[in-house]
């Protein structure tokens, strides 16, 4: 049995074990990962219609091809101040399960910046920085070359219902 | 067999549950003594093509049960027996047998026949009261196997046309074979010339022998459909043919003789005509009934999901009206595309486009309303539940419905009806008191429940409403707290405590029957219709009566909505829920409690919500001469909101913002406006939750709004 999935491992990745494909992106000059399988479609800025009385994280909610999505600002969700949308700015539109329910979302994040193969064990477990929120949604870091990549637990960034990490 | 019958079960089924559904609503309709013929022929069609359906497919148990169904109404039709109201009890009794019976085959399981032999017991003990005859029919048909039987010659000889009127013989022989034993013959001596020979004729004829201990009625019933288009002669031979094989040898006498040698089954002539003798056919039939059990154990887990609805032809025929004009406006651009770009041809492309947005969204529009079909499809269903509930209760209910044709999504539609069957129930249990209790009262003996179902903003709201002794809150109260529910010390508003027959556990019946009051129920409707995004509340005033509200959205449903414009943001208001729209006389408006403002408006009092406010949005106008105040109506309290402007009035398909997001307070959904930008479609009632107009399960609002002078009369 476990060498059956052993075999379709390594057929899937090509003899690398255990690789994910992670995209990133940049925000506050800090590189980002998310599992690529999560990722819809990249899109750039564009207005969108105010959600009355939702926390300042969502900016609204856009029509993708008929389908209501929110829209929620990666920056604020962090509490990092929030800029000025610019054309490097883009919605990355992703699908995650919350609860059974597969929810598709938009998040407004500086840049897109790469994609990369990363391994699941060279995550690096979350230091403890107790003092920061946002460790809440952080689910590993890992080192591509000389940078520091991020990589986000994107149900924990999503799911709305949830108030532990947020701010304000 | 040539032919795969299991293809033809599924629209069977349909059709016989439909004609199950007819049934019930015209013995519904009937009344002993009153009744009218066109309404038993309405039964009687139903009960006839289920019969022949299911002998057709070889359901042995629907067919001889819905036989003797056939026959009492087929006296009572002839007017040899007046009906009563015991008949009447007894074919809905029999309506229900036979759906469970389909529903058993259907599911390709063994029906269980104790009920239905139980009631074809009674049936054939009423039709044997009076008739002699039928007595011996049917006692013969479904006891006596061991009776002497009887050799039968048939001669059938169809006119040329047979085929042509839709009948296959071949049926009519399998059936044939069920009776018993059967031997066929087939000439073909009547076959022309080859020039001649139209394949669509029948040229062929058969001389049967059947051995059978069932009456001859049963095998003329067979021929029945295509007695007008054959010749058919059927005569008993006595026990002459004791052996099958002596029979054929034995009719090449006399008349036989001029006739050629009867051809053998085989005959290649005729591969799709083919007789069979008996054994054969029963292997068949049984070969058919496994092929079915094979087909629905694969489609049994998709039963559930893929269903299908029925379009009325108007729809369907303006669908295709539609697109009839979409492709005249098609060739129509195209044709301008093919010319040469001049100023009349530019007017000429921009009128074509005009057009076809026309078309696209009449056609958008019409494509989705054929999902929405009235909830007469659920309300049909209580006119019988609350008939068989209110004999078994000894009550006298009197059941009125109300905006029957009031359209929703028929997914919503299936998941409702359930919560709506135990509400029924449970005003009839509960709520409507016995005609001596009522008469008590002072009240009519006959307790009304009334069903009433409306458009209300985005949502559609049903109640359920009874005239009945209302909801006890003091029984309640005890009840809750000898339950742990509420302590002795709280203190509860009436509302509040009515609030409380939602919670699990909770039952006040003071008896356990079988209708209600277990106490699995009105948690388990409110779960279920929150499951659906919906809400369930009741009003109550005791000795007066009791109303539930049942409050769903309409998935996907279209809305008429008043743009409005609030700072930069554009909402929707359900035009329903508009009652009027005005500028603010300044003079007229008040200032109550903490800051609220009124308008008086002739005789009431208009609270005024201001949208921006509520919705925390900066920059919109502020000054109530400025601004535009829209009056809108929800659960019978106007208020009026205040909006920058008013735009565009225009359909608005409803898209549910909680897919991706959260309910947002205040809002029911979203659509999408024809610049492709989203907008928020405005929840009135849930509004003036927001606003604190109203407490929360409140029905009333905090402040006392209608003042003195505008008390109603």
């Amino acid at each position: 049995m476990i060498d059956q999935v052993e075999v379709n491992q390594q057929l899937m990745f090509d003899g690398e074990s255990d690789e994910k494909q992670f995209l990133t992106f940049m925000m506050h000059d800090e590189e980002y990962g998310m599992d690529i399988l999560a990722v819809q479609e990249i899109r750039g800025w564009e207005p969108v219609t105010t959600i009355p009385n939702s926390p300042n994280f969502v900016r609204g909610a856009m029509n993708l091809r008929g389908t209501i999505v929110p829209i929620i600002d990666l920056r604020m969700r962090f509490g990092i101040n929030a800029i000025e949308y610019g054309p490097l700015t883009v919605v990355i539109v992703v699908s995650v399960q919350i609860k059974d329910q597969q929810k598709i979302m938009g998040l407004v994040v500086d840049a897109v910046s790469d994609v990369y193969s990363i391994a699941e064990e060279k995550a690096k477990d979350v230091p403890d920085f107790q003092d920061s929120d946002n460790a809440y949604f952080v689910h590993g870091l890992v080192n591509v070359g000389q940078k520091m990549v991020v990589l986000l637990n994107l149900e924990k960034v999503l799911d709305l219902s949830d108030k532990s990490g947020l701010k304000g | 067999m040539s032919i795969d019958l299991s293809q033809f079960f599924d629209v069977f089924f349909e059709e016989s549950f439909e004609g199950l559904d007819a049934m019930e609503a015209e013995l519904l309709n009937l009344e002993p003594g009153k009744e009218d013929s066109e309404t038993i022929n309405t039964i009687f069609r139903a009960a006839h093509s289920i019969k022949g359906g299911s002998g057709t497919f070889g359901f042995v148990s629907v067919s001889d049960f819905t036989h003797v169904l056939e026959t009492l109404l087929d006296q009572i039709r002839d007017g040899q027996r007046t009906l009563t109201a015991e008949h009447v009890n007894l074919l809905l009794k029999s309506v229900d047998c036979v759906r469970g019976l389909l529903g058993a085959l259907q599911a390709e399981e063994e029906p269980d026949l104790s009920e239905s032999n139980e009631l074809k017991a009674r049936f054939e003990a009423i039709l044997g009261g009076e008739s002699a005859e039928e007595v011996e029919g049917e006692s013969q048909e479904d006891t006596t196997q061991s009776l002497q039987s009887t050799t039968y010659q048939i001669d059938f000889k169809p006119e040329p046309h047979l085929f042509k009127t839709g009948n296959e013989p071949l049926y009519m022989f399998s059936e044939l074979a069920e009776l018993g034993q059967l031997e066929v013959a087939a000439f073909h001596d009547g076959i022309p010339d080859f020039l001649e020979f139209d394949p669509e004729d029948c040229f062929l004829h058969w001389r049967f022998f059947l051995t059978t201990s069932k009456p001859e009625q049963a095998i003329s019933e067979i021929f029945e459909w295509v007695e007008d288009d054959a010749d058919i002669k059927i005569e008993a031979c006595g026990g002459l043919f004791e052996d099958d094989t002596n029979a054929t040898a034995e009719i090449n006498t006399p008349e036989a003789a001029d006739l050629p040698e009867p051809i053998t089954v085989t005959e290649e002539s005729t591969p799709e005509i083919k007789a069979e003798p008996a054994p054969k056919a029963d292997e068949n039939i049984a070969a058919v009934q496994k092929k079915v059990e094979s087909a629905k154990n694969t489609k049994k887990s998709a039963d559930s999901t893929a269903t299908s609805i029925r379009v009325g032809i108007d729809k369907v025929d303006s669908l295709i009206n539609m697109v009839g004009e979409l492709v005249i406006t098609q060739a129509m651009l195209s044709q301008i595309g093919d010319q040469e770009i001049t100023e009349s041809s530019i007017a000429a492309l921009q009128e074509g486009l005009t057009q076809l947005a026309h078309n696209t969204r009449d056609l958008q529009e019409n494509v989705m309303r054929i999902r929405m079909l009235p909830i007469s499809f659920v309300f049909s269903r209580f006119p019988r539940l609350v008939r068989d509930t209110s004999q078994k209760l000894n009550k006298q209910v009197e059941l009125k419905l109300v905006g029957e044709q009031t359209e929703l999504d028929k997914t919503v539609m299936e998941k409702l009806s359930d919560p709506m069957v135990h509400l029924v129930r449970n005003s009839l249990d509960h709520g409507l008191e016995t005609p001596e209790e009522r008469i008590a009262n002072g009240k009519d003996p006959v307790g009304t429940v009334t069903l009433n179902a409306f458009h209300q903003g985005g949502n559609i709201v049903i109640e359920i409403m009874d005239d009945g002794k209302g909801l006890d809150t003091e029984k309640i109260r005890s009840k809750a707290i000898a339950n742990g529910l509420i302590s002795e010390s709280d203190d509860l508003s009436v509302e509040e405590v009515n609030e409380l027959i939602f919670m699990p556990g909770f039952s006040t019946a003071d008896s356990v029957s079988d209708i209600s009051g277990r106490g699995v129920g009105m948690d388990v409707v409110r779960r279920n219709i929150q499951a659906l995004n919906g809400s369930v509340e009741v009003t109550s005033k005791q000795g007066v009566g009791s109303t539930f509200t049942i409050r769903l959205p309409l998935t996907l449903a279209i809305l008429d909505g008043q743009l409005v414009q609030v700072a930069t943001h554009t909402y929707i208001i359900p035009l329903i829920s508009i009652v009027e729209s005005l500028q603010i006389d300044i003079s007229k408006v008040s200032k109550v409690g903490k800051g609220l403002e009124v308008l008086r408006l002739r005789d009431e009092y208009i609270p005024i919500l201001r949208l921006y406010d509520i919705f925390s949005h900066q920059g919109a106008r502020e000054e109530l001469d400025k601004t535009l105040l829209v009056v809108v109506e929800s659960d019978n309290y106007k208020i009026g909101l205040l909006v920058d402007d008013l735009l565009a009035q225009q359909q608005v398909v409803i898209k549910s913002l909680e897919a991706n997001y959260q309910k947002v307070d205040g809002i029911s959904g979203a659509t999408i406006l024809g610049d492709g930008t989203v907008s928020l479609i405005i929840d009135i009632s849930g509004l003036i939750k927001l606003s604190g107009l109203r407490r929360p399960g409140s029905t009333e609002l905090l402040v006392d709004l209608k003042g003195e002078e505008a008390e109603p009369v």
